[in-house]
């Protein structure tokens, strides 16, 4: 069974939960479905923590769907990189669910609980989908189940403030575009290729010289991959989506999907197309350098006067996203490590942030800042949280934002752009106004006349600290997190995906 | 007792004393009681490290491995012992103040107050043992974050707005400018561990090293050089033992500390002197020396004036950590020690004043050192030491200092210290002497009610300002020791041999 497990792993990562969604909506019962729903996704984290450690040594494991061999067949490899993700992905899905469970009792009407979940694992399945294949168009079909679930776990937040389904429609909206421009540029890569696989597209690519076919390819498919990740210009869909979700799924899509995009944008930089080529490189330095800097700033400067709490960590997340464009487009091993590394470090960091949130919008019900006076005395742990989640955001010493802060600028020194680390540290300066102009309402401020409120529910505060522990452990301990990213920056840099090197395990190998 | 228990052990303890703290918020005898305990066990521990380590022992810990080659780790050396000697030696004093102090001004939150003390101590103790700068920065970064809710304390507006230049200065020049030396340094030298002689030698062009040493001296916040330097005076709104142990002794050390530390192991005494990187620095400081005393003149409040005072006298460490000789290294090393019992001193007095008078202002303060005897004299004691006059402690630190100007030829900088001790005796010594003339208080009819009343400050408060006091005197004999306790820092340096040319 175990063995079964393993040989088959890539595709069972992806299947327990795309598979836990029908039985869900059959469960009907709120407690079955969340029970389904968490086991679903604690197996996918144990796969993929499996797959992780495979591919630490540089191995890329290529498993074959139904025995046929690609290109015809489809294909899922898995590399240092995606690994990290799906690893991402599945631990932040089986953290988020109990704190769901207690969550969305306010929010959502009980009736829909189910669908909730089975939303939800659709929506992990679909991610997961996205990272681990290595077939063009399946990207785009595990894309739009995640984008589609997503949007309809956005619309849930209706309950609470109906403009959550103005939200989910402009992304809805937003989101098929980018969607269009990334088949789009598929369509084009095909033309010139003849094939979808990502491993046999890379090396017809290499093959012939690049063209304008090739070109207008890559760029569909960035702008595209850009919308889904919000960088910045293309960012208009996320606060608001962010802001009017059900706190729960806003923890969970700022601390994966956006990362998701990032990885399919990645992908095609570095595995399909190459930075050697003078069209992508210049792509990455004149376009995506100056916006992920744009990014930093901009949305850092535009938290500071945001009075929703949710929507101020939402235009953070877009600063947060600059800086790991920032990292690719350092288009060196430091650069991706940092990358890499903050995919990990951001994700827990700002799951806690956006948990802390949520707890004190549960209490509360309110998600204004000024409405969160003295709360550091009535809920001391929720609060004491956020400071911790909130520090990390900073890159304090001592918690996991540390860690991606200081390998970005090692990155920026060794690449002798040392204006770009000054950059760096400039922006995580705005952060501290913003991160310091919450902790100030919530601590410094007296307690207002009559509001008696307690302590967020336990259900809530034992995701939050497991986040907020976790915030300090890969702050300290970051070998871990680091040598991980640093095996998937070599493997992406040094074109490790290419056909040749694989392990196949699946049907026919092992 | 291994020499690695008892570091972890004083690492440990403060850190446990913080939870206990928190845990026995809601019986204030046991509470204060069991944290002077855990102080007076955590300087014993600290005197015994002392004696381990000049017996000989091993001194390296590791805690964490942070990534390839680089790691969070604790390692024990003259200048981190002194500064714990000095840190955990007056926090137990410093602890008998506070309660008196926050019980005799019925001030709020007491465990919160007590638990970020302990917190910062733990913060010091990282910082006075961090083995590479890391882990160095790792502490500094708590000690701001540890002392802000100190700052901010009262949680009136004015606190707030203190608070937030402090932590807005401290923390913002920390991370733009001390991360990036950081990083910088360990792109160029691929490691930052403190080592004798430092890590930067023949690899660092010699036009970059001023660069790389603005941005320590500017990243370090926390050493008050000017232009930074607004912070402190803005901490002044914390209660008074804060401002006495942390921005007298803990905090402002730390700074001039990690300033001496990088000096010493980062650049090495001798690379600064032979490329002449810090000569910006020397001269800075010493702006920083004159104009500081020169505020200091014009403030009418005590604790502030205080500050201005303790920004000039850091700035002495800095100087002497940029002339890059032995002997500036050690007057800058044995200063931090006079400063520290000088300036505490100072601090608690003003504490006392305020706790047994409510007055803050200097110009209020006639004729109450009949009232206030011992506050009074141990203010005058304090202030000559600071100002440099034997028999007291702060003479030394200024002679050294006056050598190590001398031996580079640097006669302006004498004048400097000179011109530094006679603003000193103009914005302490009026101080003092208000307390004694002008007999305000019998004359003052207006305020004869209030007056009647006034009687010393609490004996919690007393008697601690009364020990540092003689700390200053006792100091001064003791010198030579603490020299001695300082000379492995510099063996072996070229400086030492060409310093008495």
């Amino acid at each position: 069974m175990l063995d079964f497990a393993l040989t088959h792993a890539p595709i069972l990562t992806v299947l327990l939960p795309m598979l836990a969604a029908p039985i869900i909506v059959i469960a009907v019962h709120r407690t079955a479905a969340f029970i389904l729903a968490q086991l679903a996704s604690l197996g996918s984290f144990g796969l993929a923590l499996y797959l992780l450690a495979l591919t630490q040594d540089g191995t890329v494991l290529s498993y074959h769907l139904g025995g046929w061999a690609p290109p015809l067949g489809i294909e899922y490899r898995v590399d240092a990189a995606n690994a990290l993700l799906l690893v991402v992905i599945t631990l932040l899905a089986s953290i988020v669910l109990p704190y769901a469970r207690t969550s969305i009792e306010q929010e959502i009407d009980p009736g829909q609980h189910t669908l909730f979940y089975a939303c939800l694992m659709l929506c992990v399945a679909g991610l997961l989908g996205v990272t681990i294949t290595g077939d063009a168009f399946n990207i785009f079909v595990f894309l739009e189940v995640s984008s589609l679930s997503t949007y309809v776990l956005v619309a849930m937040g209706a309950k609470r403030d109906r403009r959550a389904l103005s939200a989910a429609y402009d992304y809805l909206v937003l989101g098929t575009i980018g969607a269009t421009f990334f088949v789009i540029g598929l369509g084009f890569v095909y033309m010139a290729t003849g094939t979808l696989n990502l491993a046999d597209i890379a090396q017809k690519i290499a093959e012939q010289d690049t063209n304008r076919t090739l070109q207008s390819g890559f760029a569909f498919i960035v702008v595209g991959m850009a919308l889904k990740f919000a960088m910045f210009p293309l960012h208009r869909w996320l606060p608001n989506a962010y802001t009017y979700a059900p706190s729960i799924i806003t923890t969970f899509l700022a601390a994966t999907a956006t990362k998701v995009a990032l990885l399919v944008l990645m992908r095609f930089l570095f595995s399909v197309y190459s930075t050697t080529f003078g069209f992508e490189r210049d792509t990455v330095v004149f376009v995506l350098l100056p916006l992920s800097l744009l990014a930093m700033f901009v949305a850092s400067f535009m938290a500071v006067f945001q009075p929703n709490l949710k929507r101020l960590l939402a235009y953070s997340s877009l600063a947060q996203v600059g800086y790991m464009l920032l990292g690719i487009s350092l288009l060196t091993t430091l650069g991706l490590t940092s990358t890499m590394a903050h995919m990990f470090n951001h994700a827990i960091t700002k799951g806690a942030l956006f948990m802390a949130a949520g707890a004190i919008i549960y209490r509360t019900g309110t998600a204004l800042i000024p409405g969160m006076a003295g709360l550091g005395k009535q809920m001391p742990w929720t609060c004491a949280a956020f400071v911790i989640a909130g520090l990390s955001l900073i890159g304090v010493p001592g918690t996991a934002g540390f860690v991606s802060k200081f390998i970005l600028l090692q990155g920026a020194f060794d690449k002798g752009w040392w204006f770009l680390a000054l950059l760096i540290v400039a922006s995580s300066l705005i952060a501290v106004v913003y991160i310091w102009r919450t902790l100030e309402v919530l601590y410094l401020q007296p307690v207002p006349e009559g509001r008696d409120i307690k302590e967020a529910p336990f259900g809530l505060l034992v995701p939050l600290w497991g986040l907020t522990l976790a915030c300090i452990w890969f702050g300290l301990d970051a070998d871990l997190v680091t040598s991980a990213s640093q095996a998937a920056a070599e493997g992406l840099l040094e074109g490790r995906f290419q056909p040749d090197a694989t392990v196949i395990i699946g049907p026919e190998g092992r | 007792m291994l020499t690695q228990t008892l570091i972890l052990l004083i690492l440990g303890l403060p850190l446990a004393l913080c939870g206990f703290i928190l845990l026995t918020r809601n019986l204030p005898n046991i509470r204060d009681g069991m944290t002077f305990a855990g102080a007076v066990v955590l300087f014993l521990l600290v005197i015994t490290l002392t004696q381990q380590f000049f017996a000989g022992g091993t001194t390296d810990v590791e805690l964490i491995q942070f990534q390839a080659g680089l790691s969070i780790s604790l390692h024990v050396e003259p200048l981190g012992l002194l500064f714990a000697l000095i840190a955990s030696g007056l926090w137990t004093v410093t602890h008998i103040y506070g309660i008196g102090y926050m019980r005799g001004n019925n001030e709020k939150n007491h465990a919160r107050f007590f638990a970020c003390f302990a917190f910062a101590i733990f913060a010091t103790m990282g910082i006075a043992f961090s083995a590479n700068l890391l882990t160095l920065f790792l502490f500094y970064e708590a000690l701001t974050i540890s002392t802000y809710p100190l700052v901010a304390h009262k949680q009136n507006g004015e606190a707030r707005a203190g608070a937030r230049t402090y932590l807005g200065i401290l923390m913002g020049t920390s991370i733009a400018f001390l991360l990036t030396g950081v990083v910088w340094t360990y792109v160029l030298a691929g490691t930052l561990d403190f080592e004798l002689g430092g890590i930067l030698e023949g690899k660092v062009s010699a036009s970059l090293m001023p660069v790389l040493l603005a941005l320590f001296a500017f990243g370090i916040g926390k050493a008050a050089l000017m232009p930074f330097h607004r912070w402190l005076p803005a901490a002044m709104v914390a209660p008074t033992p804060v401002s006495a142990l942390l921005h007298a002794v803990a905090v402002v050390k730390a700074g001039v500390f990690t300033m001496l530390k990088v000096g010493v192991y980062i650049f090495g005494i001798d690379t600064l002197a032979s490329t002449g990187a810090s000569q910006w620095l020397m001269w800075l400081a010493a702006f920083s020396i004159i104009a500081a005393s020169t505020v200091a003149l014009s403030q009418n409040n005590l604790k502030k004036r205080l500050a201005y005072s303790t920004i000039s006298q850091l700035s002495y460490i800095t100087l002497g950590m940029a002339l890059a000789t032995s002997m500036g290294v050690i007057g800058g090393g044995l200063h931090i020690a006079t400063h520290a019992f000088g300036k505490i001193t100072l601090f608690m007095c003003a504490g006392a004043i305020y706790v047994a008078t409510h007055k803050t202002e200097i110009s209020d303060m006639r004729g109450l050192g009949w009232k206030m005897p011992f506050t009074f004299i141990a203010f005058g004691i304090a202030s000559l030491s600071i100002i440099g006059l034997p028999p007291l402690a702060g003479s030394w630190s200024k002679w050294a200092l006056m050598v190590a100007a001398a031996d580079t030829g640097h006669l302006i900088i004498i004048g400097v210290l000179m011109l530094s001790s006679m603003l000193n005796v103009a914005y302490l010594l009026p101080v003092f002497a208000r307390g004694f003339v002008g007999g305000g208080v019998r004359s003052d009819t207006r305020e004869k009610g209030l007056f009647g009343g006034i009687a010393e400050a609490p004996l919690f408060c007393v008697v601690p300002l009364c020990l540092t006091a003689l700390g200053c005197l006792v100091l001064f004999f003791y010198a030579g020791s603490v020299e001695a306790f300082l000379t492995p820092l510099v063996d072996g340096s070229a400086a030492t041999a060409t310093g008495s040319e």
